[in-house]
């Protein structure tokens, strides 16, 4: 097969220059077979379903890494929801327990991140669930890779309130470094390998391999060489890059389940930034033209990106995965950052945009001392889009003691620095107060 | 054939195509194509290269060759086939 030295150059030119990378290789694996009623036996378990893959995961990503000669940012495992493993035991102190060996079982492998320090209670409570909600801030206060979520909401159940209120009480008791590895979520899928959203689920065989790509640079590239392009034009030059993105993540998925004798997963078609330069989505829409990110415009901007990445990932994969939309988690992107503190990026446009891509809203700072009817307000409005439009979205919001709208604080790595936004006027939200789960929408009724 | 891509980059100077070329030749890494260029001093070279007889794997090569583009002050990168094959075939 031969190739255009121009094919050569364009590739050479993403992995050089625009940060073309895999975002994470994510190792979902089944633990329910740990299931123990007892916490020292659970932990025993555990270890013994776990490391012989743990060992072999890391090398097996850096052989893959290395042969084809792509840089793999991270590593991660997602486990079975915690908390059906707390079922028979039902102790908050056994659920803190279960998340220090899971993150001490990580740090020894050269795992990035665990995810799966979760709970699915979008209708209801159950004694695991009340177990891990109980014990939510402590463990991931006491952690540093451990990553999980609430599922409060869902389009077949309605939103939770109850939990909804958990959620936002829970997030208000966490350090800011254990805010940026939880979420309150709606819809949550299976096989997502970005954290904190990837469990293992129960439709799943006994481990699989799920892929998360990167690559805002590459389309932000491709943006910036057509400044005179019609809108279609655009989308479709936008499409075939994502198309090629996708396409790496396809191949390097393929090659680390060969190597570790799992099946392949996914891969989520989101092209997710980091706070490096030239790693921003967004850089893409501004580069769309947008004098800002968060001007009138943004969210169709955003929709065309969304959409054009969505029909070219698809054509790339045989299987894709995840959420597969944008990810525009404010911290994590630098543009998005800037935008925040210069007060043109607000609660309200990020509400806006989950009309048309996947995130809700991601890494937004608030500051320590928020009220907890706002936030649990600001988490039930996202679940009630989530609802009404059936899809998967989550609010990850980080408290910073002491901080007032428009500080910064940095959590440094990926997860880039927080920019407090402004919650509001409005401390004292009754409606946040009110018990029980609101029911679901008409959706719900075309399912059957 | 077990095919892989290189790629060159750096300020022009004498003896870079040797110097690679001989650390390919050492390990009996045979060039299968090779397209180089010097635009404003930038020198810039790509090739594919077949290792199926090579004595080293990718990741040995990749060391040696990255050891010799420092020695010649260019970058050096080495890809395998299948990226390219992925991402420009259907």
């Amino acid at each position: 097969m031969r190739f255009d030295p121009s094919e050569i150059g364009e590739v050479l030119e993403m992995l050089l220059f625009r940060e073309l990378d895999i975002r994470a290789v994510t190792l979902s694996v089944n633990t329910l077979p740990a299931i123990r009623p007892t916490v020292g036996d659970t932990l025993a378990a555990l270890e013994e379903a776990l490391e012989p893959l743990l060992k072999r995961l890391r090398p097996a990503v850096e052989r893959v890494a290395s042969r084809l000669g792509v840089r793999i940012v991270t590593v991660r495992l997602a486990v079975s929801p915690v908390s059906i493993m707390l079922e028979p035991i039902g102790k908050a102190e056994a659920a803190v327990e279960i998340a220090k060996h899971l993150d001490g079982l990580a740090e020894k492998h050269g795992v990035d991140m665990v995810g799966g320090f979760s709970a699915f209670v979008h209708a209801g409570v159950s004694r695991g669930d009340a177990a891990l909600m109980e014990a939510l801030s402590e463990a991931l206060n006491s952690t540093r890779r451990l990553a999980g979520f609430l599922n409060v909401a869902s389009t077949a159940t309605g939103v939770n309130m109850d939990a909804v209120r958990a959620a936002a009480e829970a997030v208000l008791k966490m350090e800011p470094h254990a805010a940026a590895r939880f979420a309150a979520t709606a819809n949550m899928p299976e096989d997502v390998p970005f954290m904190p959203g990837a469990y293992h689920g129960l439709g799943l065989p006994d481990a699989v391999v799920n892929i998360a790509v990167s690559g805002p640079g590459v389309i932000e590239a491709v943006v910036r060489n057509m400044p005179n392009a019609d809108v279609r034009t655009l989308h479709d030059a936008i499409k075939r890059a994502a198309f090629k993105i996708t396409r790496l993540g396809e191949l390097v998925g393929r090659e680390v389940a060969k190597e570790l004798g799992v099946p392949f997963g996914s891969v989520d078609l989101s092209v997710a930034p980091s706070p490096k330069v030239g790693d921003s989505v967004a850089a893409i829409l501004e580069a769309v033209g947008l004098p800002r990110v968060g001007a009138p415009g943004t969210l169709f901007a955003l929709a065309l990106f969304v959409d054009a990445v969505k029909k070219g990932g698809a054509m790339a994969t045989s299987t894709i995965g995840g959420l597969s939309g944008a990810f525009i988690p404010v911290s994590e992107d630098a543009v998005m950052a800037e935008a925040a503190r210069e007060g043109a990026l607000t609660f309200d446009t990020l509400k806006s945009t989950l009309a048309v891509c996947n995130t809700g809203i991601d890494m937004a700072g608030i500051p320590g001392d928020a009220p907890p009817d706002a936030v649990a307000a600001l988490i039930a409005d996202v679940m009630a889009a989530a609802v009404a439009l059936d899809k998967a979205l989550g609010v990850r919001l980080v408290p910073i003691p002491g901080a007032k709208p428009g500080d910064v604080y940095d959590l440094g790595g990926l997860y880039g620095r927080v920019v407090v936004m402004d919650l509001g006027k409005y401390g004292d939200i009754p409606l946040a107060r009110r018990r029980g789960t609101a029911p679901p929408a008409v959706e719900r009724l075309k399912k059957g | 054939m077990e095919l892989a891509v290189v790629s060159v980059l750096g300020a022009d100077r004498v003896g870079i195509v040797a110097g690679i070329a001989g650390v390919l030749a050492r390990h009996n890494v045979n060039i299968v194509d090779i397209s180089q260029t010097v635009v404003r001093d930038i020198f810039s070279m790509v090739m594919v290269v077949d290792m199926s007889k090579a004595d080293v794997d990718i990741a040995q090569l990749r060391r040696e060759l990255e050891e010799e583009g420092r020695r010649l002050g260019v970058m050096v990168g080495v890809y395998h086939i299948d990226v390219f094959r992925y991402m420009q075939r259907i």
